[in-house]
């Protein structure tokens, strides 16, 4: 218990006397939230998922590469 | 359905500008972080070894900026896998197996070293013994430099697709030895050669911003060593990477003969094969290679392309008349022309319809083993299949000759940079260290230019051309998804710039 408590300390210590820290943690949350929130579930569909279904893959895939 | 053949190139070209956007802004952000990790790592050493607040500050205020570039960074190159997915899909899941092996373990094992000693790096000092802390350093470098190991083996393996075999059940190329894959003769160039151009890049940084204090006049001390220590590094990377240059061209050459050709704008190859230095190549049209055998304005260097490619200064090198046409190695291997390619390419293709067919109907073993045993034997040319002329297998000439140019330029510039830093520079030395900084950046990129663009029209090399990697989306979303990148990550870099340029105005603060 002793050491999680140090290594909690270490953390919440660190993360408060954060001074350029702060600005950067605000650009990697806003960053982080547009990636896999706006990007990901609005713009980059699984293609395969959506059209292919699951399972089906290997045989959409083999009609792709049809002649 | 939108037959491959004649699918839309534009949507194609669409999916291979954002990917190339956004690896390009990806990279921006890499080579720094491996540059500066190993400076600022031997600048805590020097304050490990000798106690002095001098180098705690310098190793501090060096660190700071590595920290500014890391956070900018993250998850930049998370995109590139949503890329895969959406605009990629027969790729993905085509070579996903494999591809996807070293991702999952740059994810897992590279990711998680790194976050955690980045921590202790930033908030360790005074709270761990200076020991761990300087460990922690080295090892958040370490990580970041294992990383970088794992994607380039993905990349490499793009380029140099082994370890592998193709399953027509599973319609998958899988795994078959994960040490082919991970130790692969390209993948040991390109992370030797990659890795030491970031440190090149690191070296013109830290020389660079060390400039601008001297031309300030501001913390003159620090900026001296800084300085000093940057050039040194630079120096000892630059040679390093001369010798890891000359390895890779020679891969190439034995890897991907085109490339090379391209690059070096050889038209009709053979021995004795001079270097170009220059040549009058119009960079808004591919040649007529057809037509012609060498650029006009040649200024090459007799025999060095033979020694760059062979190891031999009389040795053969392949032009691109002679790829296509078929030629004979030196060892007495034929290598196929195009048309034999592109019909064997096409026999893989249907033999894999028809192998499926047959196991759908349930025909007999002789016809299944029939058509597996072609699929096995003319499965290296299965992208072949898909070609419709010479003139697709041609990378674009001009691209690739001149951004190589500018990488072996660029590379002997900054050797002369460093040299002037450790000599007695003037005013005028340190203005052109600062403009070496974007320079640098310039540099990098036209490096992964002439990896990317020498290896088109495959997205992986002779197994799968763009036109049938790609998913049938319409151009128009794949457009607008480039704009946003664009926006995003313009916004990012303008953000970094800014955070970067006052934490370097403030300058390292020694009252601490």
């Amino acid at each position: 218990m002793n050491t999680i408590h140090r290594i909690w300390n270490f953390y919440y210590d660190g993360f408060r006397s954060m001074t350029l820290g702060r600005t950067l943690w605000a650009v990697i949350l806003v960053k982080l939230f547009i990636i896999f929130v706006v990007l990901k579930l609005f713009f980059f569909p699984d293609y395969l998922k959506e059209h292919a279904g699951k399972g089906n893959e290997a045989e959409f895939v083999s009609q792709k590469l049809a002649p | 359905m939108i037959n491959l053949l004649n699918i839309d190139m534009t949507m194609v070209d669409w999916a291979r500008a954002q990917f190339a956007l956004t690896a390009i802004y990806h990279w921006l952000f890499v080579p720094l972080t491996l540059g500066l990790a190993v400076v600022m790592g031997i600048m805590e050493t020097q304050y490990y070894r000798t106690g002095s607040e001098f180098w705690k500050q310098t190793a501090k205020f060096w660190q700071r900026l590595f920290g500014i570039n890391f956070a900018m960074g993250i998850a930049t190159g998370i995109i590139l896998e949503f890329e895969f997915g959406t605009n990629w899909s027969n790729y993905s899941y085509l070579v996903g197996d494999i591809f996807g092996a070293p991702l999952a373990v740059e994810g897992i094992v590279a990711f998680f070293m790194e976050s955690t000693f980045v921590a202790v790096m930033f908030f360790g000092w005074n709270k761990v013994s200076k020991g761990f802390h300087l460990a922690s350093t080295w090892l958040t470098g370490l990580g970041a430099t294992i990383s970088a190991w794992w994607i380039l083996v993905a990349n490499s393996w793009m380029q140099h697709p082994v370890g592998q075999a193709f399953n027509p059940e599973t319609v998958r190329n899988e795994m078959t030895s994960f040490a082919e894959v991970a130790l692969s003769p390209v993948a040991v160039d390109k992370f030797i050669h990659t890795v030491l151009s970031a440190w090149v890049l690191g070296a013109v940084f830290v020389v660079g911003v060390s400039s601008w204090y001297l031309l300030k006049k501001r913390h003159t001390e620090f900026a001296t060593k800084s300085r000093h220590l940057g050039a040194v590094f630079g120096l000892i990377s630059s040679a390093l990477i001369m010798l890891s240059g000359h390895h890779s061209a020679y891969t190439v050459a034995q890897t991907q003969p085109m490339k090379l050709a391209a690059m070096e704008a050889l038209y009709k190859g053979g021995t004795d094969q001079p270097l170009t230095i220059i040549a009058g190549i119009n960079p808004f049209q591919q040649p007529d290679y057809e037509a012609t055998d060498e650029p006009p304005l040649k200024l090459a260097v007799p025999y060095a392309l033979s020694f760059l490619a062979t190891n031999d200064i009389n040795g053969y090198v392949p032009g691109i008349r002679d790829i296509l046409d078929g030629y004979t190695k030196p060892d007495g291997t034929v290598e196929p022309s195009l048309d034999e390619k592109i019909q064997r390419g096409q026999q893989a293709i249907t033999a894999l319809q028809e192998y499926r067919k047959a196991k759908k109907d349930g025909a007999s073993e002789e016809i299944i083993n029939c058509q597996l045993s072609i699929i096995n034997s003319d499965m290296p040319y299965f992208g072949y299949g898909y070609v419709k002329d010479r003139a697709q297998v041609v990378p674009y000439i001009p691209v690739c000759f001149y951004a190589f140019r500018v990488m072996v330029g660029g590379g002997c510039l900054f050797i002369l940079l460093f040299l002037i830093m450790l000599w007695k520079p003037k005013a005028w030395a340190y203005w052109a260290a600062i403009l070496c900084i974007p320079i640098a950046y310039i540099v990098s990129e036209a490096g992964w230019l002439v990896a990317e663009f020498g290896r088109q029209p495959w997205t992986i090399q002779d197994m799968l051309p763009t036109w049938v990697g790609v998913s049938e989306l319409g151009s128009s979303a794949v457009m607008i998804t480039f704009l946003l990148f664009l926006i995003l990550f313009t916004t990012l870099l303008a953000v970094e710039i800014s955070i970067m340029l006052r934490t370097i105005n403030r300058g390292p603060d020694f009252r601490d």
